[in-house]
C-alpha cells in the first residue's frame, strides 16, 4: 500500500470525521449544498487530484483516487468529489483545459453531438443543479459542457442525493477523442468504478457500526455480540466488507497496472453490488429497530448502498457484460480469460 | 479489533507468469483425454503417475531447498502452479497434503535425518502422506484428541484412532496429532504431532466409503504402534500451536475456491449459442466472485511471502470461498434445470459429481462454524 496512499487517505479521513455529521447529512438531504465542506476539499487539492494524472506525469493515480473514494462512501460524503475527481482525469486525458468552477460527471448516453454543438437530456447527474460543468463521453468523445443556462429538472436518490436531468439544447461543447483504450461510455465506467469504491466505504461502516453495537447493547444479561447466532452474522458481514474492497481496490490497481479495465470494473460494479445488498441486510438485522429509527446513523450508508448499487448499472447489467466477455471464449478457455484480464500490462 | 481490511491487490512477478505456460502446456499434454466429471474430483482425484510426473518437472515442494530435493521457486511461483493444476481439474491428490502441510512442517520442525528420508521422496511424487486430526469422537474439537502415545523403552507406544484421513490407505505416512502427556481436561496443553509410518505393525487403514460410493477417506487405528522417539515433530507438548499454524497456512490457497470450476465450465459451455438471459447473467456472476476470489487469495499470498500473518484475512477468504463452490452446483441446477446424472453428457456428469462432493468443502480444513467463529473473535466479539 503506497505511502501516498496512506497520507491522502489520513487527510480527508480527518477532515470528514470533522464535517460530516449527523446534522450536515439531514442538511443535505433536505437540499443543501456545504459550501464550506466543498471549500475545505478544494484547498486540500481534492477534486483536482487527477487533473494532472500519473498518466501526465502528475504525482496521484487511480490507487490514491481509490483511497479517497472509499473514505468519501465511509462518511457518505454529501458532495461530488468522486465525481469530480474522475472528470478531471477524463479531461485531462483528453487534453482539454478543466474549467474554474464545480465539475460533475454523467453518462453520455441521451445526448447527440450536432456539429459544434449538443443536444439531449442528461440523466440522474449527480448534484446537477450545483454544477457548472459536466463532463460526459459520446460516441467515444470526451464533452465538457457547459450548464449555464440548461434547465434542471430536480430528482433525487434513496439516500435524497441530488440526481437530476439536465436539457441540452444545442450548447457548444468543446470535445476530444477519449483516453486510448476506453471505448464509446468512459463516463459510465467510470461512475461504476467510482461507486465500487463508495460501496466498499459505506461497507466498511455497516461493519463498523454493527459491531459496535452488537458490544454494547445488553439483552438477555450480556452483550448480543456474545450470541453466536449475532457473531456469525457478523462474519459474514466482514467477509462481504472484506469483498467488496477487494473488489473496488482490484479495479482501480486495474487502471494503474494495464490489466483488462473493462473486466475488472465489470467485476468490481458485480461484486460490490451484491455485497452492498447482503451488507444493509445484515446491519439491519444486527441493529434491530434502533437501526431503522430515521434518528440513528445506519440509514445514510444503507439507503446510499440501496441507490449506488443501481447507479451507472446494476450487477445484472455489468455481470451481461462480463458474460459477453468470456462466453464467446468457450468453457474450455474460462480459466484463461480471467487470468489474461487480470495480469499486469506490458507498460 | 480490526474491521477495516486492506487486501492489497498483488501483481505476480514475471517469473511467475512465465511459469504458467510451461504448466498449462503440461496440463494440455497430460490431462488429454480427461473426463469433464473427473476434473471435477480436482484435489481428491488420487492419480500417482500424474503426481510423478509432476514430481519430475519440479513442480512438488517447489519452494523447498534444493538439497531436499525442492526447487527454491518462490511462493507466488508455486501459487500459479497450483491454480492452473486445480483450474485444469488434474489430480493432485497423491502428493498433495506432503506438499501442502507435511512437507513444510519437516522442513520446519523434523530432524536432519528424517528431512533427508522423506523430502526428496516426497518431491518426486512417491511418498504420500495423510494428515490425523479428527477421530471418531472428535471433530471440529480438535483439542479434546484421545488418541496417546506414552513413553516406552526410549520412544513411544501409540493407541487410538483417527478418522476422515484423506487417502490414508494409499498414504506412505501420516502426521498425527496426538496427546503425549497430561489428560483431556489440559485441553492445548500436552498435544503433540508425531509422523507415523502406515506400514508399521499395529496400523489398521480402513475406509470409509462416502456419498459418492467412492472410497476418499479412512479410518486409522493404532494398537500398541511403536513409534521411534524422533516421532514427535517439533516440541514435545507444541503441537497444538504447531497444528493451528499449519491450518491458518492452508485456509487461502486457491483450493479454497476453485473446486467447482467445472460448474462454472459447463454452463459457459451451454451459454455458447444458445443461452437465455438468466444464464447469462449467472455466468457474469460467478465470473465476478472467481475474480475477486483469486485477488483476495492472491493477495494473501503476498502477504504471507512478505512474512506478515494475516490469520483472519485468511479466514474470511476461506468461508467465502468454499460458499462460493457450494453455489455453483445450486446456480448450475437453477439456470440449466439439467437431471444430476453420471450417465449423462458431459454437464450433468459433472453436475452430478459436484453436487455429491459440495457439502464437504466447508467441512474439510476447519468447518464453517469454526471459522465463523475465528471471524468473531477477529471482530473483537469473542
Amino acid at each position: 500500500m503506497s505511502e501516498l496512499g496512506n497520507i491522502i487517505e489520513d487527510m480527508i479521513e480527518r477532515l470528514l470525521t470533522d464535517a460530516v455529521d449527523h446534522a450536515v447529512l439531514e442538511r443535505a438531504e433536505a437540499g443543501g449544498w456545504d459550501d464550506e465542506l466543498w471549500a475545505a476539499l478544494e484547498d486540500n487539492g481534492l477534486p483536482t487530484m487527477l487533473a494532472e494524472p500519473k498518466e501526465k506525469g502528475g504525482e496521484f493515480g487511480w490507487p490514491e483516487a481509490y483511497r479517497v473514494a472509499v473514505v468519501c462512501g465511509r462518511h457518505a460524503l454529501p458532495l461530488p468529489l468522486p465525481e469530480a475527481i474522475a472528470a478531471g482525469w477524463l479531461l485531462a486525458m483528453a487534453g482539454i483545459a478543466a474549467p474554474e468552477g464545480r465539475l460533475g460527471l454523467a453518462t453520455g448516453d441521451g445526448l447527440v453531438l450536432d456539429g459544434g454543438g449538443v443536444r439531449g437530456r442528461l440523466k440522474r447527474v449527480a448534484w446537477g443543479r450545483h454544477l457548472t460543468h459536466v463532463v460526459a463521453s459520446v460516441s467515444g468523445r470526451v464533452l465538457l459542457l457547459p450548464l449555464e443556462g440548461c434547465a434542471v429538472v430536480l430528482g433525487d436518490n434513496l439516500a435524497g442525493e441530488p440526481r437530476d436531468d439536465l436539457v441540452i439544447d444545442g450548447v457548444a461543447v468543446e470535445s476530444a477523442p477519449g483516453p486510448v483504450g476506453w471505448g464509446a461510455d468512459a463516463s459510465c465506467q467510470l461512475g461504476a468504478l467510482l461507486r465500487s469504491a463508495q460501496m466498499a466505504g459505506a461497507i466498511a461502516t455497516l461493519l463498523d457500526r454493527s459491531v459496535a453495537y452488537a458490544g454494547e447493547r445488553q439483552q438477555f444479561g450480556k452483550p448480543i455480540g456474545n450470541f453466536q447466532a449475532v457473531q456469525h452474522m457478523l462474519a459474514v458481514l466482514a467477509e462481504e466488507s472484506a469483498a467488496a474492497a477487494m473488489a473496488a481496490g482490484q479495479a482501480f490497481a486495474a487502471l494503474d497496472l494495464g490489466r483488462d479495465k473493462d473486466f475488472a470494473i465489470a467485476v468490481a460494479k458485480v461484486r460490490t453490488g451484491e455485497a452492498a445488498g447482503k451488507a444493509a441486510a445484515i446491519a439491519h438485522q444486527v441493529l434491530g429497530a434502533m437501526g431503522f429509527a430515521r434518528e440513528h446513523p445506519l440509514h445514510f450508508a444503507s439507503r446510499r448502498l440501496w441507490a449506488w448499487r443501481a447507479e451507472f448499472g446494476s450487477e445484472t447489467d455489468w455481470a451481461e457484460r462480463l458474460a459477453e466477455m468470456v462466453i464467446p471464449q468457450g468453457g474450455d478457455r474460462l480459466w484463461a480469460v480471467i487470468t489474461a484480464a487480470q495480469q499486469d500490462g506490458e507498460t | 479489533m480490526t474491521t477495516h481490511f486492506r487486501f492489497d491487490p498483488l501483481s505476480l512477478p514475471r517469473e511467475a507468469e512465465a511459469l504458467r505456460g510451461e504448466v498449462r502446456a503440461f496440463l494440455a499434454d497430460s490431462l488429454d483425454g480427461r473426463s469433464a466429471e473427473r476434473r471435477a474430483d480436482t484435489w481428491t482425484g488420487f492419480d500417482a503417475g500424474f503426481s510423478r510426473a509432476l514430481g519430475a518437472r519440479g513442480w512438488i515442494g517447489m519452494t523447498w531447498p534444493r538439497q531436499y530435493g525442492g526447487g527454491e521457486r518462490s511462493a507466488l511461483e508455486r501459487y500459479v502452479m497450483l491454480e492452473e493444476v486445480l483450474a485444469a481439474g488434474a489430480p493432485v491428490a497423491a502428493h498433495w497434503f506432503a506438499d501442502r502441510q507435511s512437507g513444510p512442517l519437516l522442513l520446519r520442525y523434523g530432524t536432519e535425518e528424517q528431512r533427508c528420508q522423506l523430502l526428496p521422496a516426497m518431491a518426486r511424487g512417491e511418498i504420500y502422506f495423510a494428515v490425523g486430526m479428527s477421530e471418531p469422537n472428535v471433530g471440529s474439537d480438535v483439542a479434546s484428541v484421545r488418541a496417546r502415545a506414552k513413553p516406552a523403552d526410549g520412544g513411544w507406544v501409540l493407541n487410538g484412532a483417527k478418522i476422515w484421513s484423506t487417502f490414508a490407505q494409499f498414504s506412505h505416512y501420516m502426521i498425527a496429532l496426538v496427546r503425549t502427556s497430561g489428560e483431556a481436561k489440559d485441553r492445548h496443553a500436552g498435544l503433540s504431532q508425531v509422523l507415523i509410518d502406515l506400514s508399521a505393525p499395529g496400523v489398521t487403514v480402513r475406509p470409509i466409503k462416502d456419498i459418492t460410493g467412492g472410497e476418499h477417506f479412512n479410518e486409522v487405528i493404532f494398537e500398541d504402534v511403536r513409534l521411534p522417539a524422533s516421532a514427535v515433530i517439533g516440541t514435545e507438548g507444541d503441537g497444538w500451536n504447531q497444528v493451528m499454524a499449519e491450518l491458518a497456512y492452508e485456509r487461502s490457497g486457491p483450493e479454497r475456491y476453485l473446486s467447482s470450476l467445472q460448474s462454472l465450465v459447463q454452463m459457459v459451455a451451454a451459454a455458447e449459442g444458445r443461452g437465455g438471459d438468466r444464464l447469462r447473467v449467472a455466468i457474469g456472476r460467478a465470473v465476478a466472485h472467481v475474480a475477486v476470489l483469486r485477488q483476495m487469495s492472491l493477495s494473501i499470498a503476498g502477504q504471507l511471502q512478505a512474512g506478515h500473518a494475516p490469520n483472519l484475512e485468511a479466514a474470511l477468504v476461506k468461508d467465502l470461498g468454499t460458499s462460493f463452490e457450494q453455489s455453483l452446483p445450486e446456480t448450475l441446477h437453477d439456470v440449466l434445470g439439467i437431471e444430476p446424472s453420471l450417465s449423462g453428457g458431459d454437464a450433468e456428469r459433472v453436475h452430478a459429481n459436484l453436487l455429491q462432493l459440495s457439502p464437504c468443502f466447508s467441512l474439510r480444513g476447519g468447518t464453517r462454524e469454526i471459522l465463523r467463529g475465528i471471524i468473531a473473535r477477529g471482530l473483537g466479539l469473542r
